[in-house]
């Protein structure tokens, strides 16, 4: 029997559960503010355009990488929820599916990194 | 390090097992079915959505509006566009719809959230939509 016994508390399930809750609510504020600099698309080409054009800083191409990577660990864990609700093996399996998880996620992330990095070192 | 004694085993009542017979006791089941169905369906469009918008052939910088010109010249963008508003709004309300209801302190403020959040989600919505179909391409 482990230290914690049955207690769910204080592992890296609890902290994966915290990061779920907490990038699902950043990833929903950003959406509503892109939802509403998208809609300058009916206000003018004009308008749209100088609104974009005031992202092309390395400032916001951070804020970029921050969204992917967000984005990404919601996407993967969301799955591996999905695998411990549908699969018999899931809840056995979750330390492993956590590893792999781990490994798709730097799959993931590295190439908008590197992308939008190399953007933000560009523009500096 | 201390040692933490194990939480009680939570004890089901014949209630729990009954099955809901539909009406407001199947609505978290739904819920519940959508998120995964949704999520599934939101990691494919999302991360397809970023890669072309943010990461392939440079990224950011080629978006500008001309570019939205030529990819909502085609109905497939668009429709995949407001598919993509319209679940990622459920599924964050859905998901902010369950976190307030943990975290509320009480069912006044419980109301004021959740009618905050609807709103907001609502809004947002029929923008993004407005947005998607509203748009008139103007070859650049």
């Amino acid at each position: 029997m482990q230290r914690l016994g049955t207690l769910y508390r204080g592992r890296e399930g609890m902290w994966t559960w915290v990061l779920h809750r907490v990038s699902g609510v950043a990833i929903l504020f950003y959406l509503f503010a892109h939802v509403v600099d998208q809609a300058l698309l009916n206000v003018s080409p004009e308008a749209y355009n100088r609104v974009i054009d005031t992202y092309r800083n390395p400032f916001v191409g951070l804020l970029e990488i921050g969204l992917a990577v967000v984005v990404i660990f919601h996407a993967l864990n969301g799955l591996r929820i999905i695998l411990f609700d549908f699969w018999s093996q899931g809840v056995a399996r979750q330390r492993q599916m956590l590893w792999v998880q781990s490994v798709l996620f730097l799959v993931l992330a590295i190439p908008p990194v590197i992308a939008i990095g190399a953007h933000v070192v560009e523009e500096l | 390090m201390a040692t933490v004694s194990p939480a009680p085993l939570p004890r089901s009542t014949s209630a729990d097992r009954r099955q809901p017979k539909g009406g407001r006791g199947s609505f978290e089941l739904y819920a519940w079915v959508f998120m995964r169905v949704s999520g599934v369906l939101l990691v494919l469009l999302v991360l397809g959505h970023f890669a072309i918008m943010h990461v392939l052939d440079g990224g950011l910088d080629r978006i500008n509006f001309a570019f939205v010109s030529g990819r909502w010249a085609n109905p497939f963008w668009r429709v995949y566009d407001f598919a993509m508003l319209t679940l990622a709004l459920l599924h964050g309300g859905n998901g902010l719809r369950v976190i307030i209801d943990d975290y509320a302190r009480s069912g006044t403020r419980r109301l004021l959230y959740q009618s905050v959040n609807a709103t907001v989600v609502g809004l947002t919505w029929a923008l993004g939509t407005l947005t998607i179909f509203a748009f008139t391409p103007q070859p650049s």
